[in-house]
């Protein structure tokens, strides 16, 4: 029971203790990544107007009563920031979780049954794959139209064939080791030799990979949404901000630059983190 | 006929069968659409007997197989149909705008490749030191940042504040070579940027992998000089994974070339697609995923021949 206790505690003190000695950059990643949740949590607290709400002209320039100035319609921009935190964020977090799911559940079937099931989920995702993932996306976009549901389905779907080949590369190697085997023999079923057995050992490995995927996923949507073909209009999102401010720029104004520039920087601190965890993971194994 | 020759037939053969899938994947995926083309085109308030009389005359009643292989017949002729929303033939909308993106991902490259490798092999010759953790630095900030913040960086830059590049490509025919390619500076320079940082990062990973092979060890413990070791016993193995690097990232451009397309309003291929998907104007979405698709279909395939064609240990069959 102690034992059992005590494990968990060890992991998460030592993983406590890792951070503490993380590079800088990794510390900074990971107070950006905060700051960023709490933006998207407390967004409708700390904004002074509503979402959608017109509260000037259009395109006025920065001032007190509209920090970033106002877009295309009126509404201010600091505000709309604000919002397309919960929205460009939460939408990619979906779509990501979606596609993990799909992809980790089929991967670990094929790995764990082998034989046709292997095969045929292979020969699926190989097909799926040799489609450009955006161009497959706009080809999917065009026939069933664009609202948000069907995005989030297509890009998980899209995302997911990337999940499986990963989860089933890492699998099939742990599904032949002696413990799996020796579970095998005394008789556990498909789900708890997936679930037990092999994903545990695999976590590291796909933790890493969520964070890398959402990065991908959360840099697909807003492009689509800069392309006009993602997120749609009155929902506050960064890649649509973008589209609809970018004209200012070429007066001067860096205000499309900072929808741009909040997608960039989640993103640089994301893959900051992951790459410190990947290197850290990889050294786990070594020892 | 030796295994190398075998391998690269069976890898041309497993591509052209991969096209085919492709192609069949782009046509079925329409299917889908609720109502078809016909009631697209005449709208809500057309009678059923001008549908069927329309649908007649599109092909549209004919089983889905024989739509497929017609469509198919017509493609490997070059006549990709016409266009919904505009009536003219796809086929002359895409030539030139082909061209176009041609060009800008020919420059692209040009720019991008070269330099890539470099600080790649540089970033891998240093590692662990101060230069290879820069490179690391820059490039994983550049692959996080998505392609209209670079373009409109750049633009910021180079067009609005030094006004050196015109912010928007307008290009036609009948330009200047000159100025052809002041218009194209500001697309290719972002792309060149987004695929750079890809490139230097997977050159640097294969290059590690490869020195920290056990025959590198073996000619180092043997005293053979650095210099020697990395022409003679490095670089014919690293030329495969380095092929193989390059092409997969001008795969990539496939991917940017519809961004930066429309973040510069370059009349291209992407920007094409971008427009007739908001049209919803399939049969041009089609043609145009068609020939993304294909490019790309074409180039995993030259990487992986190519990884064959110069892997020394296939060169010489016992």
């Amino acid at each position: 029971m102690t034992m059992t206790m005590l494990l968990p505690q060890g992991a998460l003190r030592s993983g406590a203790r890792k951070l503490t000695s993380a590079p800088l950059s990794v510390k900074i990643g990971i107070a950006i990544i905060i700051l960023y949740l709490l933006m998207a949590l407390l967004g409708p607290v700390l904004s002074p107007y509503g979402e959608a709400e017109i509260v000037g002209a259009p395109f006025e320039p920065w001032s007190d009563r509209f920090w970033l100035g106002t877009d295309s319609l009126g509404r201010d921009m600091c505000t709309r920031l604000v919002f397309g935190a919960r929205n460009t964020i939460g939408i990619a977090l979906m779509t990501t979780l979606l596609a993990f799911s799909l992809g980790a559940l089929t991967g670990l079937v094929a790995a764990t049954f082998g034989g046709w099931t292997d095969q045929l989920l292979s020969r699926l995702v190989d097909v799926l794959m040799s489609i450009p993932q955006l161009i497959f996306a706009l080809l999917l976009l065009s026939v069933f139209g664009t609202s948000i549901s069907t995005l989030v389905i297509v890009i998980a779907v899209l995302d997911s064939t990337r999940v499986f080949r990963l989860t089933r590369a890492v699998a099939i190697n742990v599904a032949v080791l002696d413990y799996v085997e020796a579970a095998r023999v005394r008789g556990e079923g498909p789900l708890w030799i997936m679930g037990r057995e092999i994903l545990p050992n695999i976590a590291p490995t796909l933790i890493a990979e969520f964070g890398l995927r959402f990065c991908f996923v959360f840099l697909l949507i807003s492009g689509l949404s800069f392309l006009g073909l993602g997120i749609q209009p009155p929902t506050a999102d960064w890649g649509s901000m973008v589209r609809d401010s970018a004209t200012l720029i070429t007066y001067g104004d860096i205000t499309p630059l900072f929808p741009a520039g909040a997608i960039a920087l989640l993103s640089v601190a994301i893959n900051l983190v992951v790459d410190w965890f990947l290197q850290w993971a990889s050294g786990l194994k070594g020892d | 006929m030796n295994a190398l020759s075998k391998l690269i037939l069976h890898r041309l053969a497993l591509g052209a069968l991969t096209l085919w899938i492709v192609s069949f994947l782009i046509f079925a995926g329409v299917q889908f659409l609720p109502g078809d083309a016909a009631t697209e085109i005449l709208g809500q308030s057309a009678t059923p007997e001008t549908v069927a009389a329309f649908r007649k005359s599109l092909g549209l009643d004919l089983p889905f197989y024989l739509r497929y292989l017609e469509w198919l017949r017509a493609i490997l002729h070059g006549n990709f149909g016409t266009a919904l929303a505009s009536g003219k033939d796809i086929t002359e909308i895409i030539g030139p705008r082909l061209l176009n993106t041609s060009i800008l991902a020919a420059c692209a490259a040009v720019i991008s490749v070269p330099l890539a490798l470099c600080g790649g092999i540089v970033a891998a010759l240093y590692r662990n030191t101060f230069i290879d953790r820069a490179i690391n630095a820059v490039t994983l900030t550049w692959i996080s940042f998505p392609e209209f913040f670079v373009a409109y960086i750049l633009i910021l830059i180079l067009a609005v504040n030094t006004g050196v590049f015109p912010s928007l490509s307008q290009v036609d025919a009948n330009m200047s070579l000159l100025d052809r390619a002041s218009a194209i500076a500001l697309p290719a320079l972002t792309l060149a940027v987004v695929v750079m940082a890809h490139m230097m990062r997977m050159t640097r990973t294969s290059i590690v992998t490869l020195l920290g092979n056990q025959y590198i060890e073996t000619a180092r413990l043997k005293g053979v000089p650095e210099w020697r070791i990395l022409v003679k016993h490095a670089l014919p193995n690293a030329l495969a994974p380095i092929a193989n690097v390059v092409v997969l990232n001008l795969a990539y451009l496939i991917t940017g070339v519809v961004v930066v397309e429309v973040v510069f309003v370059y009349p291209g291929l992407g920007q094409l697609i971008v427009d007739s998907v908001q049209k919803r104007d399939i049969p041009v979405v089609q043609a145009c995923s068609l020939i993304f698709a294909a490019t790309y279909v074409l180039l995993n395939l030259t990487a992986d021949v190519l990884a064959i064609a110069v892997n020394p240990r296939l060169m010489h069959p016992k």
